[in-house]
């Protein structure tokens, strides 16, 4: 019995001589999802795409079969040529991609993507095609078939539109699925909801599925068989609950190491005391002015962030939690007076205790050019958050400069000692950014945060674009650094899991709103409002024993007109944030 | 390869699990901006062959009298539509050396026109670094010393000569120290203009941004080669042809800018929400310096390969201008000048060397097209 897919040692070379992907194999039944695992860089996509044939110009296949059952046939793919190969794609192997806004062509309506596939592999009329579109359309769960198939791209949701890519993939019944990190692009609980799609459509069709992914939580829900890489290498190869229980090669320990992970059980924490606050934010909310799509209306009013009052006090960190568009960065903006808030609402900051408090958003130039020195930001991008034409030394000495600060030589000895402080040593100063790695990149933007010798740092999703071992050793570092210089952390997040280990209390965010407020053990033991309860349930955790439970995640990521009684929002009728225990607050009717 | 006894498949190979924090990840990235820049480009072949063409020709510029044979306004009464000489190496199966044979001409009153006739028995040697007219080395030392001159008796007329007798080759080369600069000082203008608006349309939006565009529509909605005509027209004619090459090449950078500036502007729009900028602005940086720290050299690149590919708009519309007689006037010599000498289509078609500028011309554009393109490739070295 030959397997439905065989990968043999198959080694794909760019210009240098060494292979970027060395020697992978692996097989797959129908029916079976396999899961490919790794960082950045591990070729795990590349090794995908030569399955479909769509590998950049440059590569090279040096050696290898991709054999495939076709027919009771085995067919090497990388032995077809292009007219062959056309037949498969889209008919026997489709593929979905990591961001669903850019794979649809803007210009064209959904439906008709969708119903390409089909022109082009099935001879039959234009009406059985609509027909089938539709039904496909329905299975993926779109409410409103019909207005989904007259949509444009730019009508629909991140998440409706990969349910759409998801239809157009799954329209011709292919035999393979590839997943490429479908849902790394999505929000959480929409992540949940896809992965419980794709996982039902495959038990439907028995086909088999490829899934390409950085997250074990992932991993842990979906997949069979499990392929870890790493440097274009398999690590470790075998079935889901051997790998993921019993992992044998220190790669694949590393990775669950340094996994974050929600605390099933945690030591009750008091709540931090609020009598020593380093930045105070009270009655928040900002409203952005949305141009009208006429000229008669007037301008249509966001509100971005609505009465948020957030307490950070001094050495504790504070995270707020949300989805896109929850308001969370709008708050980090707004609590470095980069924004101005609405009228009414008020920021203060006390650099010292005991200190006055001073008001972040009513200050003359020398006040705020203090207040600078005093709160800093760290950035998510760690690709562009350093400038590619200065040396590390100018990025790093650059806020001394500014504050016209200290001597050449007093500087430098300053860069170099932020740099150790990161754990990066003075080799760094006089090249480039562009040649080093994400997460040395965000310690250089730690860094430069740190020149000033900051009371507060506003970290806005710094671990979000790096890899798990490098998220967990930059969580690392901002505790160690938290702890050995007494400085307090206004963190912005969107993962759970992340907040759990850094954070001394977590604010959850939904539609500009604070709903639940809770030090993690509190939060985490006994969640009260729905969102909160869907956001933990919707967080993958690399547990085979723990799988996503979708109909928590339903019931709390919904629109939240649908939430229970206690808890809606009615138009303008909103629950106020009641304390149920101390320290322990809920958008909810006491 | 290692199989466990459960079917898994572990790999074998040692692992370090230790990484040097502060190695580098891409070594081959490991270089200033403009190394990464140079690397790329080098593969270039067409551009880095149009580099250092027009490298050597602006090299030349200063020593232009040098390399000419004879000075630009020098007539030759006995010699009138020349056609090219070749230098020789031989005669009559022999060796000599570099030779030109000496050129008489006889007027054909039957076509109304010269014809020349070498006296093959007469070769005459060629001098080096011998003196003749004079000339002002750099503009500023007087010297009368030539690379290469005809022997008494004898002419070189490398592309042939003109209507009055004067060579072409040399009027060429004198021709290119205008007809090169007028581009270089017509994009300075254009650039600091265009820098300067559009990056303070860019970087402050709102009102600025509006007025800004408004008058660039309006500068663009002005037909261009009339407003060139008017403009040199009004250029008073007792004016020195140095000081009307200038205003020239100023006006031909005036409208110029506004395409630039509106390049500048998109640029900064999307550059000024790079989290460095926004880290610049926590850090209480002002508008100046993010502008001229930050955002200038950030695209920089992208300016010089905007610029190569203007100069050439500049050399053209010098040469249309001159060729229409608006531009610079004899006895300037510009390439533009030398074409409205040609204009004739009688003269070109007898004695079609006199356009040879035209040819000049469009290798110097083309050049600078290449080098324009092969930069503009070469300009993002992140992508691998």
């Amino acid at each position: 019995m030959t397997a439905f897919l065989e990968v043999k040692n198959l080694t794909i070379g760019f210009k240098a001589p060494e292979p970027t992907i060395d020697a992978v194999s692996f097989s797959l039944e129908k029916g079976e999802t396999l899961a490919i695992v790794g960082e950045s860089g591990s070729g795990k996509t590349l090794s995908c795409r030569a399955i479909l044939g769509i590998l950049p110009k440059t590569a090279q296949i040096r050696s290898g079969q991709i054999l495939t059952n076709q027919q009771g046939k085995q067919v090497d793919i990388l032995t077809l040529g292009e007219r062959d190969f056309r037949a498969i794609r889209g008919d026997c192997i489709s593929m979905i991609f990591q961001e669903p806004m850019r794979s649809l062509s803007p210009l064209h309506k959904v439906g008709h993507q969708v119903a390409e596939v089909l022109e082009l592999h099935r001879n039959c009329s234009k009406q059985q095609i609509k027909q089938d579109v539709l039904a496909t359309f329905k299975r993926v769960g779109f409410p409103d078939p019909e207005r989904a198939y007259a949509a444009y791209p730019f009508e629909m949701s991140g998440g409706m539109l990969q349910r759409a890519m998801i239809a157009m993939a799954m329209i011709a019944k292919p035999d393979l699925l590839i997943a490429d990190e479908p849902t790394t692009a999505l929000d959480v609980t929409t992540q949940a909801q896809i992965l419980g799609l794709i996982k039902d459509l495959q038990a439907e069709t028995g086909m088999a599925v490829i899934l390409v992914t950085h997250d074990l939580g992932v991993v842990a829900n979906m997949a069979d068989r499990v392929v870890v890489m790493n440097k274009g290498r398999v690590m470790e190869r075998g079935c889901a609950n051997l790998v993921l229980s019993t992992p044998v090669h220190p790669y694949t320990q590393k990775l669950f190491a340094a996994a974050p992970v929600i605390p099933e059980t945690a030591e009750f924490v008091a709540p931090p005391p609020h009598d020593d606050l380093i930045l105070d934010m009270q009655n928040i909310s900002k409203t952005f002015q949305a141009r009208s799509a006429s000229p008669m209306q007037s301008a249509t009013l966001i509100k971005a962030v609505c009465d948020v009052n957030l307490k950070l006090a001094r050495g504790k960190t504070l995270a707020v939690v949300g989805e896109s568009g929850s308001g969370k960065s709008t708050c980090a903006r707004i609590a470095l007076g980069a924004e101005l808030p609405d009228v009414g609402g008020r920021v203060t900051f006390c650099a010292g205790t005991g200190e006055t408090p001073i008001e972040v958003h009513s200050l003359n130039r020398a006040d705020r050019a203090a207040f600078q020195k005093q709160a800093q930001m760290v950035f998510q991008d760690p690709f562009s958050s350093l400038s590619p034409r200065m040396q590390i030394i100018d990025t790093l000495t650059e806020p001394l400069d500014i504050h016209g600060l200290d001597t050449k030589a007093e500087r430098r000895n300053r860069a170099c000692e932020v740099l150790e402080l990161v754990g990066l040593d003075g080799s760094m100063l006089r090249r480039y950014p562009h040649a080093f790695s994400g997460g040395q990149r965000q310690r250089l933007s730690i860094a430069r945060a740190l020149t000033l010798d900051p009371k507060l740092l506003v970290c806005d999703e710094p671990t979000s674009a790096l890899d798990v071992s490098v998220q967990d050793q930059i969580l690392d570092l901002l505790e160690e650094i938290r702890d050995a210089r007494g400085l307090s952390y206004l963190f912005i997040s969107h993962d759970l899991a992340v907040v759990s280990r850094i954070a001394d209390e977590v604010a959850v965010m939904r539609q500009g709103r604070v709903v639940e407020q809770a030090p993690p053990c509190t939060l985490f033991a006994n969640p009260k409002h729905p969102y909160t309860r869907a956001l933990i349930a919707a967080q993958p955790e690399p547990d085979i024993n723990r799988p996503i439970d979708l109909n928590i995640v339903a019931l709390g990521a919904g629109a939240s007109s649908t939430w229970t009684e206690e808890f809606r929002f009615d138009g303008n009728d909103i629950p106020p944030l009641t304390e149920l225990e101390p320290g322990h607050m809920v958008r909810c009717h006491g | 390869m290692a199989v466990l006894p459960d079917g898994r498949y572990v790999d074998d190979a040692p692992y370090d699990e230790n990484i040097d924090a502060s190695a580098a990840e891409r070594p081959d990235m490991d270089a200033p901006n403009w190394l990464l820049i140079w690397r790329r480009f080098r593969r270039h072949k067409l551009a880095l062959i149009s580099g250092l063409f027009l490298l050597v020709s602006y090299l030349m510029l200063p020593v232009t009298g040098f390399v000419a044979p004879y000075t630009p306004n020098e007539r030759h009464a006995d010699h009138l539509y020349a056609p090219p000489q070749g230098i020789r190496l031989f005669n009559n199966g022999k060796f000599i050396g570099p030779h030109v044979l000496p050129i008489t001409a006889t007027a054909d009153l039957e076509n109304y026109r010269w014809r020349y006739s070498a006296d093959k028995t007469h070769p005459m040697k060629l001098e080096f670094f011998c003196r003749r007219g004079s000339y002002n080395l750099f503009g500023l030392i007087p010297t009368d010393l030539h690379l290469i001159c005809a022997p008494a008796g004898a002419t070189i007329f490398l592309l042939g000569s003109d209507r009055l007798g004067r060579d072409v080759f040399s009027r060429i080369v004198y021709g290119a120290q205008l007809s090169l600069t007028v581009g270089v000082i017509g994009i300075t203008v254009s650039f600091a203009l265009g820098i300067f608006f559009g990056s303070i349309a860019g970087y402050f939006g709102g009102r600025t941004d509006w007025l800004i565009q408004r008058t660039i529509e309006i500068l663009r909605s002005l037909p261009e080669l009339p407003l060139w005509l008017a403009l040199s027209a009004a250029v008073p004619s007792h004016w020195g042809p140095v000081t009307v090459f200038f205003i020239i090449s100023i006006i031909l950078g005036i409208l110029d800018w506004p395409g630039l500036a509106r390049a500048v502007r998109s640029k900064f729009l999307s550059l000024r929400e790079e989290e460095y900028v926004r880290a610049a602005e926590m850090m209480g940086a002002k508008p100046a310096r993010i502008i001229g720290r930050h955002l200038l050299p950030n695209f920089s690149s992208h300016l010089i390969a905007s610029a190569m590919l203007s100069i050439p708009a500049m050399i053209l519309g010098e040469t249309a201008l001159s060729f229409l007689g608006l531009g610079l006037r004899a006895p300037a010599v510009s390439w533009g000048v030398m074409l409205n000498d040609a204009q004739n289509l009688a003269a070109i078609e007898i004695y079609p060397w006199t356009a040879s500028p035209m040819v000049m011309i469009i290798v110097v554009v083309l050049a600078f097209n290449f080098l324009g393109d092969g930069l503009r490739d070469s300009l993002d070295p992140y992508k691998s």
